[in-house]
């Protein structure tokens, strides 16, 4: 393989790879508040676009982008307000059919809204002919964007939790829900609020991947399946790992095409997930003796 | 020849030593006790034996068969029953069906044979359905049979759950503080009960908090300490055991 | 055996389904009966389905694609043209032991083609064998990866009917031969069948629910309730839990694949939306609604639910009922519509006194 195509190929990868790392960041904000893994988490990342794309008729891009954000983020909030909060210890299974229940109605009203027409935002910089050289390989500046400002999330969500109060107290939340709340946190608030941080990432995913993979209402199985299969890989919970983990898998797929055909390529990355299932349910990173110590 | 037979059993988890280097034998129908005082082991013990831990090291033999590495329900297929601290009782069955599934490792019907509800399945079936009925009959509680067994009183799901682990017709029954929850009366009630199924041939090992059940019922007492045996012997002489009354009392000298 | 209480509403649903088909002869609305059929079998999923979830306590949001690999395997070996392969020394052995059947097309063509009843039992033996290499390792997850696993694994069996040239690709496959089943009994769309494949696939969906009453009410069904109230107790019991566990999703998904390989024949051909994820969701939003652990909660709203899904009377909103019917019931009454406080009340008045 030349140098050009491997680049090719490589930066195909991250690019998905790092889409299914915010998607996977999601799902381990809202588990790691609640406990629940919200099967609604890929159509969020469609929200984001189609909001995107709608609104872009009307004002500029990067405004329309911040409205879509906010949108979904209080779509999700909501949801958690609505359907959520006042269920009292609901059932693991109760709450995974609430949660894909939502996302077929999520899915449904999108499709009634916007049709089944395929969509896409502009490129952020020039068309889809515009490329960068880099080894040899052309590359769209919409990659750059997509690995910049996805690199900007996982920095910032890290520092958010690393450093602010907010984020320490919905980790306190995460740690031992009781305790925090004896603690005085509004751990209720909080969780509203990792509802709204998860949307709204999936959201900034889904605008940002519009140009290259387009948006369209059903787009959201497939993600939410991917990366549930990057936070089984990371390790339940942990969002670091997610990072490294959905770029494995994004590569490990991108490169698959030379093995196996394009239409199987579903197939490969669920039959991973099945795989590190059944030998290391703890994921590649984690040892089963801190699987249990959640962090983000 | 011993019924249970413990050699320098360990566990350990992490760093703590839960069970440490505890040997002692259960020879056929005696009454054993284990107690000592919180964290002592006493339940980390019972989930060896029953094996629903694995062990870090030791031998525990059954009937002269060596189980440590067997799992639970092969465990109690060998004929080991065992009750639970904070009661198992199946709920949205009744009573009656909660001793059924005890006769579990009694019976055979398979999957086929219970779908075509072939003859042989339907007379096994009624067999098991008597059989049921005359043990809610011993445990004394008869006119519960059909009803939910998760809407019992305390002391009834006790019983009920003392009839399904009978149901298997173990050589061995384990009891994980039976007397937990229960008033004085409703303990004596218990105590007579034990002492019954003594009589019908079953050796008992139990773990216990309430001293006045284990001294009246118990053949042999066995006292932990930090996962450490501190004495086995006969009611009368653990009551006057030194060590034992110290760590049950406090230590004299550190008052 | 005289008449017990158990059977009386076997011998009611008898009753119903010889009623309504009367009915529909005497109205003259036995175009009723096509999408009855088709209920049947759909009915028949959910029944194993919730010998699945409801006893054995195990959820599989995976379910379509063992209705999708009956379907597919019949379908593939009684339409594919062996022919070429006429000379290969095992189609030799098969044509000989009578597994396949000679014929023609409509151009004239020569084609050889498996017989219905080897494939259906090949059907059956493929989800055998891949119900138990899934299940042994799936049974083992429980609550969240237990739901992805499953779902996995329906979206594979999805993705590769869609990709794959011998199952049509998204095209499915059509074409498929009636099945004869007995001599008299054949099961295919064609009109003038209507009311034998009818009463066929009550039949099917009648032996089926009596197979499963007679297990839950055994020492299996009692076994696997156990299992579902505590898997502790229940191995206290030395009940083998994994063992009842496996080979109760293997039942389960031999149901749905013998509904696959019916529905076929039936409709003629078979589509990749068979194997679709949505239809799994389905399958577990019906159950859900039935009260989990009721056979005949599930029959019912099984019927009642497809009934109305095939007739079209959800519109384009198909999707959307079955979402906003488990997101309703999930919240509202998460053990099921019958148990609904209201209906309950209801039932204690005018019921029967409990114990």
């Amino acid at each position: 393989m030349s140098l050009q195509l491997f680049t090719q190929y490589l930066f195909s990868g991250i690019t998905y790879g790092i889409l299914y790392a915010i998607v996977a960041i999601g799902f381990n904000i809202i588990y790691n508040t609640t406990g629940i893994i919200n099967f609604a988490q890929g159509e969020f990342v469609m929200l984001g676009g189609m909001c995107a794309i709608s609104l872009h008729e009307y004002m500029p891009l990067p405004a329309a982008i911040l409205l879509a954000v906010i949108i979904t983020g209080i779509i999700g909030g909501l949801i958690e307000i609505i359907f959520i909060r006042w269920l009292d210890s609901p059932s693991v299974l109760r709450m995974i059919i609430i949660t894909i229940g939502l996302s077929i109605l999520i899915r449904e009203a999108a499709l009634f809204v916007w049709g089944e027409s395929v969509r896409s935002l502009p490129y952020f910089n020039g068309d889809a002919v515009t490329s960068v050289q880099i080894f040899g390989a052309n590359i769209s500046p919409q990659v750059l964007w997509v690995i910049g400002v996805c690199s900007v999330i996982v920095v910032g969500l890290s520092l958010f939790f690393q450093f602010t109060y907010a984020g320490r107290e919905m980790r306190a939340c995460a740690a031992n829900r009781t305790a925090a709340t004896l603690c005085g946190i509004n751990t209720r608030s909080k969780i509203t609020w990792s509802f709204m941080l998860s949307a709204g990432i999936g959201a900034v995913a889904g605008c940002v991947m519009s140009p290259i993979t387009y948006t369209q209402y059903d787009i959201g199985p497939g993600l939410a399946i991917k990366g549930f299969t990057v936070v089984i890989l990371g390790g339940l919970g942990n969002s670091m790992a997610a990072v490294a983990a959905g770029l494995l898998l994004g590569i490990v797929e991108s490169f698959s095409i030379i093995v196996v055909p394009m239409a199987y390529q579903e197939v490969i990355s669920i039959a991973i997930l099945l795989i590190v299932l059944f030998v290391r349910p703890h994921g590649l990173f984690g040892s089963s003796e801190t699987a249990c110590l959640q962090d983000f | 020849m011993a019924l249970l037979e413990i050699k320098n059993l360990s566990r350990s988890f992490g760093g703590l030593q839960a069970v440490s280097d505890i040997s002692f034998s259960l020879v056929e129908g005696m009454i054993k006790a284990v107690i000592g005082p919180n964290g002592a082991g006493k339940t980390t013990l019972f989930n060896l034996i029953c094996g629903n831990i694995p062990l870090s090291a030791g031998t525990i033999r059954f009937q002269g068969q060596h189980i440590e590495r067997l799992k639970s329900h092969q465990i109690a297929a060998l004929g080991m029953s065992r009750t639970f601290q904070n009661i198992k009782i199946f709920p949205g069955m009744t009573a009656l069906e909660n001793v059924m599934v005890g006769c579990h490792t009694r019976s055979r019907a398979g999957f086929i044979a219970a779908m075509l509800r072939l003859p042989q399945t339907f007379r096994e079936e009624r067999e098991i359905r008597r059989r049921s009925l005359e043990l809610l009959e011993l445990v004394e509680i008869p006119q519960t049979a059909d009803c939910e067994a998760a809407s019992l009183s305390f002391g009834q799901q006790r019983a009920v759950e003392l009839a399904r682990a009978l149901a298997a017709g173990p050589s061995l029954l384990l009891l994980d503080e039976p007397a937990a929850g229960l008033n004085i009366y409703e303990t004596a009630e218990l105590a007579r009960l034990i002492t019954k199924i003594k009589e019908l041939g079953v050796t008992i090992l139990l773990v216990e908090h309430d001293m006045s059940l284990v001294m009246d019922i118990s053949d042999e007492i066995v006292v932990l300490d930090f996962g450490r045996k501190l004495a086995e012997d006969i009611p009368a002489r653990i009551q006057q055991n030194r060590a034992v009354i110290q760590v049950y009392l406090g230590d004299d000298e550190d008052a | 055996m005289g008449i017990s209480k158990r059977n009386i509403p076997v011998l009611l649903l008898i009753a119903l389904v010889v009623i309504v088909q009367l009915i529909t002869a005497g109205t003259d609305t036995s175009f009723y009966l096509t999408q009855l059929t088709m209920t049947a079998y759909y009915s028949l999923v959910i029944i194993g389905l919730c010998l699945l979830m409801g006893y054995a306590g195990q959820l599989s949001l995976g379910h379509a694609g063992f209705f999708a690999i009956g379907g597919y395997v019949s379908a593939a070996l009684t339409t594919h043209n062996l022919i070429g392969l006429r000379h290969n020394q095992l189609i030799e052995l098969l044509n000989k032991t009578g597994l396949l059947s000679m014929g023609q097309d409509i151009y004239g063509e020569k084609i050889l083609t498996v017989i219905p009843w080897a494939a259906c039992l090949a059907a059956i033996l493929v989800t055998i064998i891949i119900a138990f290499a899934i299940g042994k390792p799936v049974l083992k997850l429980k609550g969240h990866y237990l739901a992805m696993a499953t779902l996995g694994f329906g979206i594979i069996i999805f993705r590769f009917a869609m990709a794959t040239e011998y199952f049509g690709e998204a095209d499915g496959i059509s074409g498929v031969p009636p099945f004869h089943l007995l001599p008299g009994l054949t099961v295919s769309g064609d009109f003038g069948a209507r009311i034998s494949n009818y009463y066929i696939a009550w039949g099917l969906v009648l032996l089926g629910m009596i197979l499963s009453l007679n297990l839950v009410n055994s020492r299996v069904g009692r076994a696997l309730r156990a299992i579902h109230g505590s898997e502790e107790a229940a191995a206290a019991m030395g009940i083998n839990a994994s063992r009842f566990k496996l080979y109760t999703f293997v039942i389960s998904a031999v149901f749905a694949a013998l509904a696959g390989v019916m529905l076929t024949h039936y409709n003629g051909g078979i589509g990749p939306s068979e194997a679709s994820v949505m239809k799994s969701v389905r399958y577990v939003a019906i159950i859900a609604i039935g009260g989990m652990s009721s056979l005949w909660g599930a029959l019912c709203m099984g019927v009642i639910l497809n009934f109305m899904s095939l007739r079209g009377m959800f519109g384009s909103y198909d999707g959307a009922v079955f979402g906003a019917i488990l997101v309703a019931m999930m919240l509202f009454a998460p053990d099921g519509i019958l148990r609904l406080p209201l209906l309950k009340k209801l039932w204690r008045k005018n019921g029967p006194a409990r114990n």
